[in-house]
């Protein structure tokens, strides 16, 4: 098998693992089971053909290019060490899942469990097998993710959810430092490859960024490995399945962060700055958590404390800047993960027969489970350090560097084997607390269920740990000596020290320090019997010194008093003085730019000031001020001046060059306006100013004055200086020389904006489309505010003179109402349309276009509903709004896909010029079809909106009149236009 | 030239503004109305202000800007004139309901309490 496939495939099979896994059934539990399990066993499988090439001293890689203009490679890479790695997570990974598809109850999901698990497993992997430091960074993050859902995987209770919430938070914090440290790391190098990396330790080490690159790294391994101050997330991830904490917690997810310390420490540790940092931590984490775990009343939590205490001693071990201490240490990970993870199955196994963990209620189990008893106690044996188990061998390894241990600081390297032989008295105290609580004593009371031995399956992954343990302290050497041995020289090199496993290494001070801490630890058992029996909750001393009440602490301040005082302090939820902020910024940012580069004069000669423009303008100016101005007072006043303005608009374009534009913007005016008229009715009666007292409105109407003229001056004084500097020239260029030979159109902007950018035109018609369709859905459930309901004066007006008059019925005259302009509208309806269907061919030729011609479409419509009235119209005229939109956006977008199907890019044009009988040469370019699109996309979405509007004032009467007569029943439902009639707008009138 | 249409596009602007920060809907979205022109007005100018210039090409031949407008400015303007028209209708719309349901037409769907 090639290396290649051989990486790629140890990395992606337990994701593929995942999805597959996650889309079972929700109670395959034994097909999920089988799975996991068989992408395990070829996990472990292929990192075990792996092990010649790397058993030769040889690394197997792959690179992948990712970002290459970054210098930037996707590598996967294996090492000896990382070959151990990887092959304790494979093969801890199945006996774990062999273990919890007998832990796991059928009633719950379990497929989503093992595909957490797998995902987990790929991403774990993934760290270990990263050739390249922000890759690893990145898997390093998903193990944070995904051992958040593995630990709140019951997330129907509290203590899972903050658990896992707290574990990410932490180590996912952690890995942001991480990959902070990464990159200082890579800048210091110049490249983010391991291989690089490795080699530049000196290069690392003398760099100015070192200590900061260390520093960020450090947080990322030391949460991770949950390292005093950031222990306290740990214990309480024990709200996980008990299969989940075998294997996050003893071989895979906290030993990323010492796998992260031994993997960076030839290029890291060496320096006083380290030894600090990584030795302190490791010492307290060592001491805090042997301590805390003797009083810890629950199974799990002994083990997670006991857990944090093993993760400091190798913390400690790697804290020591010294070779022979690093050997120990990958020893101790290896030693760790055999006897933690098969207690913590032990524990599990208590958990699922008895119905508890507490060890005040667990006791004498050894006569109902013998077997699981001895299992357990081999297992502990290890974690205390008993001779002829593997834990031992570590320990006196451990023992023998504290004696031997280097450094500038005496005081602490004199207390360290005092402080060794202490947790190590501490871890037996602990372990015989474990073995002796839940499996001695008298027999149980009270549980929930009666003990037995689990099915032989269960036990299997134990069995096979514990006789791990056994078989490595008994021959070390021969064993798993070729393995540490290959695995230590992959992370030191050439450095690697001379050292001896053996069991008997005579009559030392290492033998004695263990001896005395055995007896210490057996003692100090026996003191503490009374204070257990008081089922005491916590420590003494330090029960106070919580990491989990600070965590959540800050936790509130920061997502809860901080975020509100800071809501006090800067927001509002008023718009005002957030347009103000707005506006203001922008004015100051503009100015700011002003004053640091200079507002010099610009390269080109004003023209001439032409008066006939300059009369227009005049007047413009005058319709916007007086817009301004009658805003507030007479609205339609001020609509027919916006008008105004944009009628001076118009002509601009048209004086400059920009037929198109104009041609545009005289149609969307229309448009515009119209709606707007439409919107008047619903508008109420200006108030009277309120009570605030008339200084302050002057104030803030001055305030708002100055800002609108600063604005307007900035505004004008920029475009001024644009106007007077030679335009860019090279898009302009490009799309002239292009826009007939490549876009087969001679109107440039039309081609532009149906082929050049066809892409971006096809998002503005889907925005159109949105926008309609939220106007029709929020006019839908429009209800008029009741001093709008009334019938307007006028028709009241006119239905007076109706009954004033004997001869004329009530509704003559509405009905009657602009009857000679309706006509006419009604004749001009199909020539309107006409020119609509002109505007659209014509323009990729000539100025029109989609836009225009589908503007044009809609205002044909739109005169009829104003002239004719709506009732009148919709007897006569199905407009279809939806389905103009629907086929608008398919057409466009077809037409787009069909230039795949011939194998061109999304959008291409092809075009052609057909001569047709009577009308002339037009233009067949398939951006025809598109513009085809656009237009029936305008027209539906304007008429939408429009009609919308418009039936509101035949709905606000409908809605009002059973309002009216039912008055003691405002509560009554008002119908809601049927689904299927939002297709069909014009049915909707008759459901309201 | 420029000096008028420097000037207009600062009077639409002022005005735009002044209206923006008015306390009544509809204040607003004739203030984004008037700023939309000034808007466009001035992404227009970036092209250059030519009076004359052909905006469509002849048949077969490539165009140069000695001769025609500059197209980018545009379309550019094109497409913000489509849009403003939407971003009208929508506010329009979205008063209009806010009205509805507040019974009132200040921008913070309440009157001021002071």
């Amino acid at each position: 098998m090639s290396d290649a496939l051989l990486l790629l495939a140890a990395t992606g099979l337990p994701f593929v693992g995942a999805i597959v896994a996650g889309m079972l059934p929700t109670h395959a539990r034994n097909t999920a089971a089988w799975l996991a399990g068989a992408i395990a066993i070829i996990g472990l499988g292929l990192v075990w053909a792996a092990y010649p090439t790397v058993a030769a001293g040889g690394v197997i890689r792959h690179s992948m290019a990712w970002m290459p203009s970054l210098g930037l490679d996707l590598v996967l890479r294996m090492d000896g060490f990382a070959w151990l790695f990887a092959g304790l997570v494979f093969g801890v990974g199945a006996l774990v899942v062999l273990y919890a598809r007998y832990y796991m109850s059928a009633d719950d999901p379990v497929p989503r469990f093992f595909a957490f698990l797998l995902a987990f497993m790929g991403s774990m992997t993934g760290v270990v097998l990263s050739g390249n430091l922000i890759q690893l960074a990145f898997f390093w993050e998903l193990t944070s993710l995904f051992s958040f859902l593995l630990i709140g995987y019951w997330h129907h209770t509290a203590a899972a959810r903050d658990g896992a919430r707290m574990a990410l938070t932490i180590t996912a914090t952690g890995g942001l430092c991480l990959f902070a440290g990464v990159l200082l790391l890579g800048h210091i190098v110049g490249s983010y490859n391991l291989d690089v990396v490795l080699a530049s330790g000196d290069k690392i080490r003398g760099h100015a960024l070192y200590l900061p690159a260390l520093v960020l790294i450090l947080m990322g391994a030391l949460t991770k490995s949950a390292q005093f101050p950031f222990h306290f997330w740990l214990p309480h991830a024990m709200a996980a399945p008990t299969p989940v904490s075998a294997y996050l917690h003893s071989a895979t997810l906290v030993k990323a962060g010492v796998f992260l310390m031994a993997r960076l420490w030839p290029v890291l540790a060496g320096t006083e700055a380290w030894f600090w940092i990584v030795g302190s931590a490791g010492l307290a984490t060592l001491l805090i958590g042997a301590y805390v775990a003797i009083f810890q009343n629950d199974l799990k939590g002994l083990l997670a404390y006991s857990t944090i205490s093993h993760l400091g001693l190798i913390t400690l071990l790697l804290g020591l800047n010294s070779e022979l201490a690093m050997v120990a240490a990958i020893f101790h990970i290896l030693n760790h993960a055999a006897f933690k993870a098969s207690l913590f199955m032990a524990a599990g196994i208590i958990d699922h027969e008895t119905g508890t963990r507490d060890l005040r209620r667990l006791s004498g189990l050894n006569r109902f489970m013998p077997f699981t008893t001895r299992l357990a106690m081999v297992a502990a044996a290890a974690m205390a350090g008993v001779p002829l188990m593997n834990g031992f061998i570590s320990k006196e390894m451990f023992f023998a560097e504290t004696l031997t241990a280097q450094g500038s600081v005496t005081f602490l390297l004199d207390i360290l084997p005092f402080a060794a032989m202490v947790a190590s008295a501490f871890a037996v105290a602990y372990s015989l607390r474990f073995i002796h609580g839940a499996f001695f004593g008298p027999d149980p009371v009270d549980l929930p269920h009666l003990p037995h031995e689990p099915p032989a399956w269960m036990r299997l992954p134990v069995e096979i740990l514990a006789l791990a343990c056994i078989i490595i302290g008994l021959l070390p050497a021969a064993t798993v000596g070729p393995y540490l041995n290959m695995a230590a020289h992959a992370a030191l090199g050439a450095a690697t020290p001379e050292y001896s496993l053996a069991v008997w290494h005579g009559f030392n001070t290492p033998l004695v320090m263990s001896l005395l801490a055995l007896a210490a630890g057996v003692t100090l058992y026996f003191l503490l019997q009374p204070l257990f029996r008081r089922n005491i909750e916590g420590p003494p001393f330090i029960s106070r010194l919580e990491g989990r009440r600070m965590f959540e602490r800050s936790m509130v301040f920061l997502s809860w008093r901080l975020a509100r005082t800071l809501e006090g302090l800067l927001g509002t939820r008023r718009l005002q003085p957030q347009l103000r902020l707005v506006v203001c910024v922008a004015i100051l940012a503009a100015g700011w730019a002003v004053y640091r580069r200079g507002l010099g004069p610009g390269n080109l000669v004003p023209q001439g000031i032409d008066p006939v423009l300059a009369l227009i303008w005049a007047i413009g100016a005058a319709c916007a001020l007086g817009a301004a101005w009658q805003a507030k007072f007479h609205r339609l006043a001020a609509l027919i001046l916006l008008g105004g303005t944009g009628l001076v608009t118009c002509v601009t374009f048209v004086w400059f060059s920009a037929p198109d534009l104009a041609l545009t913007q005289l149609l969307v005016e229309i448009v515009t306006t119209i709606l707007l008229l439409l919107g008047l009715r619903w508008l109420p009666k200006r108030l009277p100013g309120t009570g605030t007292s008339e200084v302050m409105r002057a104030g803030r109407r001055l305030r708002d004055l100055a800002i609108a003229i600063t604005a307007g001056l900035g505004m004008a004084g920029l475009a001024f200086g644009v106007m007077t500097r030679f335009p860019p020239e090279i898009l302009a260029q490009h799309f002239l020389e292009r826009a007939y030979t490549e876009g087969g159109g001679t109107n440039v902007v039309n081609v532009i904006l149906v082929d050049f950018r066809g892409f971006d035109t096809l998002g503005e018609i889907a925005v159109l489309g949105v926008v309609a369709l939220t106007a029709y859905a929020l006019l839908r459930r429009f209800r008029p505010a009741p001093d709008s309901v009334d019938v307007p004066e006028q028709q009241r007006d006119q239905s007076a003179y109706d009954i004033a008059r004997p001869e004329r019925r009530e509704g003559d005259t509405v009905a009657d109402w602009l009857l000679i302009p309706s006509v006419i509208a009604r004749l001009l309806f199909p020539v309107v349309g006409m020119v609509a269907l002109f505007l659209l061919l014509r323009g990729h030729d000539l100025p029109g276009g989609g836009f225009a011609a589908g503007l044009m479409g809609s205002i044909a419509m739109i005169l009829q509903y104003m002239l004719g009235g709506t009732q009148w119209v919709e007897a006569r005229l199905r407009v279809l709004p939806l389905r103009w939109m629907g086929l608008g956006l398919l057409l466009a977008a077809g037409t787009g896909l069909g230039a795949l199907l011939f194998g061109r890019p999304f959008l291409t044009t092809y075009f052609a010029y057909a001569d047709l009988p009577l009308i002339g040469e037009i233009p067949t370019a398939s951006a025809l079809l598109f513009d085809i699109g656009v237009f029936a996309l305008v027209v539906g979405a304007t008429m939408l909106t429009l009609i919308a509007l418009a039936r509101q004032s035949v709905r606000g009467h409908r809605a009002a009149a059973p309002r009216a007569t039912a008055a003691s029943a405002p509560a009554a439902p008002v119908p809601v236009p049927a689904a299927a009639s939002a297709a069909t707008p014009t049915a909707a009138t008759g459901d309201d | 030239m420029e000096l008028i249409l420097a000037l207009g596009i600062g009077v639409l602007t002022g005005s735009g503004v002044w209206l923006l920060l008015r306390p009544r809907t509809f204040q607003v979205i004739i203030g984004l109305s008037l700023l939309s022109y000034a808007v466009n007005l001035f992404i227009f100018s970036t092209g250059g202000l030519r009076t004359g210039a052909a905006p469509v090409l002849e048949r077969g031949m490539a165009g140069s800007l000695a001769t025609h407008a500059d197209p980018v400015p545009q379309a550019l303007v094109l497409t913000a004139i489509v849009i403003s028209f939407a971003t009208t209708a929508l506010f329009l719309v979205l008063l209009l309901a806010a009205r509805g349901l507040t019974g009132t037409d200040h921008v913070d769907g309440k009157e001021k309490s002071r």
